[in-house]
């Protein structure tokens, strides 16, 4: 079974965004860029899949820009077999346009599954799992925190408020991963190896049109200095008041 | 406190390769998940964390810069630098079990061995179902080992072997043991330095641990005591005689040391850092005064000379230049400066410097043997010193 992973190349979550001059995108300079976490969790269950069954493929798949070839080449380094890099030169393409290059992909190669991350930690959109699965007619379960796939059925669990979820669905289908789901592995020093010499097929993304126009990007406000009431228990009437006064908390 | 990133002030990350900074990355994320939870306890408790042993190997840790034929990663000299150097972020004990296996085990055995040995063991060293040793120092021979007393003596099929070894990392926990002896060569009379691969189960070998130990207490130290140790001629390794055999591996244990330590110092810079940020003493941070900050530039400044230095060095050592005495340069510099960085981070850190709430006084203590290992300080200066002035100053 060919397994279809699409992972975003995103910034750091510790890095200081700073908004780019044009208000409506992040200003890539001084950026570390990191594969999404959530996409770790899809391609480390691809992989535990492909080894258990012993056969089959994991493709990766990204849109964006020449930078990503780094996150796809860290994402081979834990095994995957061979990577598509969608390519566009516009830095923040919207859910509706990735989804649209990814399921023309998905057409091509008929992956028995697509795996993806929940969510993106950038924009947090969770948008290109359910719109994929859309556009190629397959069934999409969302927040997978555990899989079994046997038969051409998977059995998948999902985290929902106070419980779990079981759904069962048939192949091919689009699955977002969750938190939970498994440990990623460290990618070994053979594999990033070996990474270096598996193929990564180079296209351009068929984006389309935008589907929603974003007007601006801000930061939230910077916080106030903190201040400190008093000490010991003298303090606490003090500070009570603050909060139910000031913090409006209490 | 924020999460450790390294040091990297003069965008030394701009000389390294993707796939460097892909090991370096993989493998400092790797040691803060599954390492970092079990040394202290390790430490405290004074021993080697084994449960980790078969990670480090499906990490590719063991002789990684060896060809991929022997099983082995074949990443580049810096490479195998850079993750030397994020082992060591962690302790200078787990460096030092994979510089062991790696340089002083694998390497004479990849460097000297014949092929057959090579196959044999290289393959199930770097998977760690066989842990080495290497056996030079002596009770009585610590910095002039070419006064060595263990001798072997050709008898049927092979050799016998007699003498003690002392210091040796991970000997009580080996299978196999490089050990350095004397051999008589029998068409000149006069005796040479050779290398045997030691099975550790063979009568007469033994390895008790030396315990009680200030420094590298999670890393097996042992005594190595041989009498009458059988070991066959397959086991002798045929490529090298005399002192050149070991000094040759100590040049590529050194080098991954070099980077190493840089390790440590980094480890010892963010805590201060980061403690000096938040520690509030006289009403300010304790980093806006100036003497603390003194320290603080000092520190990145000698850390990122010392980075300098590694890149370059992996360099010569990927163009097949690498003269012993640029190691020896590194070696001194970088352990050298790695102490004295590891003291003032201490000190920044007042008395919680002393605890095991921080890494900075297991560093330190560790540091003293990495100053004294592979080469003392001294040492390292007299062979620089012999390299400029063409005088040897040894003795
Ligand atoms: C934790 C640990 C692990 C070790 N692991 C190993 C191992 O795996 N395998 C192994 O073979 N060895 C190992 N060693 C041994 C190590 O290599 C030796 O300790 C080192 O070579 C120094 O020898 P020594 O301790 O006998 O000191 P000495 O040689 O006695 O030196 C003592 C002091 O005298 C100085 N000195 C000596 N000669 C001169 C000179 N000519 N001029 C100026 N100063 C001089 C030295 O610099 C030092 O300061 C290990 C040591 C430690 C502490």
């Amino acid at each position: 079974m060919l397994q279809l992973v699409c992972i975003k190349q995103v910034a750091n979550t510790e890095t200081r965004i700073k908004v780019a001059a044009d208000g409506t995108t992040l200003d890539p300079s001084g950026v570390t860029w990191v594969l999404n976490v959530y996409d770790e969790f899809a391609v480390e269950e691809a992989l535990r899949l492909k080894e258990a069954l012993g056969a089959g493929e994991v493709v990766l798949a990204s849109v964006g820009g020449a930078g990503v070839t780094t996150t796809l080449r860290n994402a081979l380094a834990m095994g995957a077999d061979r990577a598509v890099h969608l390519k566009t030169d516009d830095p923040a393409p919207d859910g509706l346009q990735v989804a649209r290059a990814l399921s023309a992909l998905v057409t091509e190669l008929q992956p028995g599954l697509v795996w993806m991350g929940k969510q993106a930690v950038d924009d947090d959109a969770s948008a290109v799992g359910p719109m994929v699965a859309e556009m190629c007619g397959m069934p999409c379960v969302t927040v997978v925190c555990k899989a079994a796939i046997e038969g051409g059925v998977a059995r998948l669990e999902r985290e929902i408020e106070g419980g779990r979820e079981l759904v069962e669905v048939p192949l091919p289908a689009v699955l977002t991963a969750d938190k939970g789901l498994n440990e990623p592995r460290h990618a070994s020093l053979k594999g990033i190896m070996a990474a270096k010499k598996k193929p990564i097929d180079e296209r351009p993304a068929a984006l389309g049109a935008p589907g929603l126009e974003r007007l601006a990007l801000e930061l939230p406000p910077p916080r106030a200095a903190g201040r400190i009431v008093g000490e010991g228990v003298a303090a606490v009437p003090a500070l009570v008041q603050a909060l139910r006064d000031e913090a409006k908390v209490l | 406190m924020s999460r450790f990133n390294g040091v990297d002030f003069y965008e030394i990350d701009s000389l390294l390769t993707p796939d460097e900074i892909a090991i370096r990355d993989s493998v400092r994320t790797w040691v803060e998940d599954r390492f970092l939870p079990l040394i202290e306890h390790a430490y405290d408790e004074a021993y080697f964390p084994r449960e980790i042993i078969p990670e480090v190997a499906e990490m590719g840790l063991l002789g990684a810069s060896l060809p991929e034929k022997y099983g082995c990663a074949g990443v580049s000299a810096t490479a195998y630098g850079l993750a030397m150097q994020e082992l060591e972020r962690g302790d200078s004990g787990l460096r030092s079990f994979a510089s062991v296996q790696g340089s002083l085990v694998m390497y004479p055995i990849y460097a000297y061995g014949s092929e057959e040995q090579r196959m044999k063991y290289l393959p199930r060293l770097a998977k760690a179902e066989l842990i080495g040793c290497f056996g030079l120092t002596e009770p009585d021979h610590g910095s002039d080992p070419a006064g060595m007393t263990t001798r072997a003596v050709r008898v049927d099929g092979g050799f016998r072997l007699n003498g003690a070894k002392m210091w040796i990392t991970n000997g009580t926990v080996s299978d196999i043991a490089v050990v350095w002896a004397k051999l008589k060569d029998e068409a000149s009379g006069k005796e040479r330095i050779r290398g045997f691969i030691v099975d550790c189960k063979a009568k007469g070998f033994s390895a008790p641990e030396q315990k009680r130990k200030h420094s590298l207490r999670a890393s097996v130290t042992s005594e190595l005591i041989l009498q009458d140790v059988f070991v066959p001629e397959a086991d002798l390794l045929p490529g090298v005689e005399g002192l050149k055999g070991p000094l040759g591996c100590l040049t590529q244990a050194r080098f991954g040391i070099a980077f190493g330590v840089v390790g440590s110092a980094m480890a010892c810079f963010h805590s201060a850092t980061e403690y000096a940020k938040s520690r509030i003493m006289f009403g300010k941070p304790i980093g806006q005064f100036q003497l603390v900050q003194a320290k603080l530039a000092v520190m990145l400044t000698e850390i990122t000379k010392a980075q300098l230095l590694c890149v370059q060095l992996g360099r010569i050592k990927e163009r097949g230049n690498l003269q012993p005495a640029q190691v020896s340069l590194a070696k001194r510099n970088n352990c050298e400066i790695a102490l004295q960085i590891a003291r003032e981070a201490r000190d920044v850190l007042g008395a919680n410097g002393i605890t095991s709430e921080y890494p900075v006084m297991r560093h330190m203590c560790n540091l003293e043997s990495v100053y004294t290992y592979e080469g003392t300080h001294n040492i390292h200066t007299l062979v620089l010193g012999e390299t400029i002035t063409g005088l040897p100053a040894y003795r």
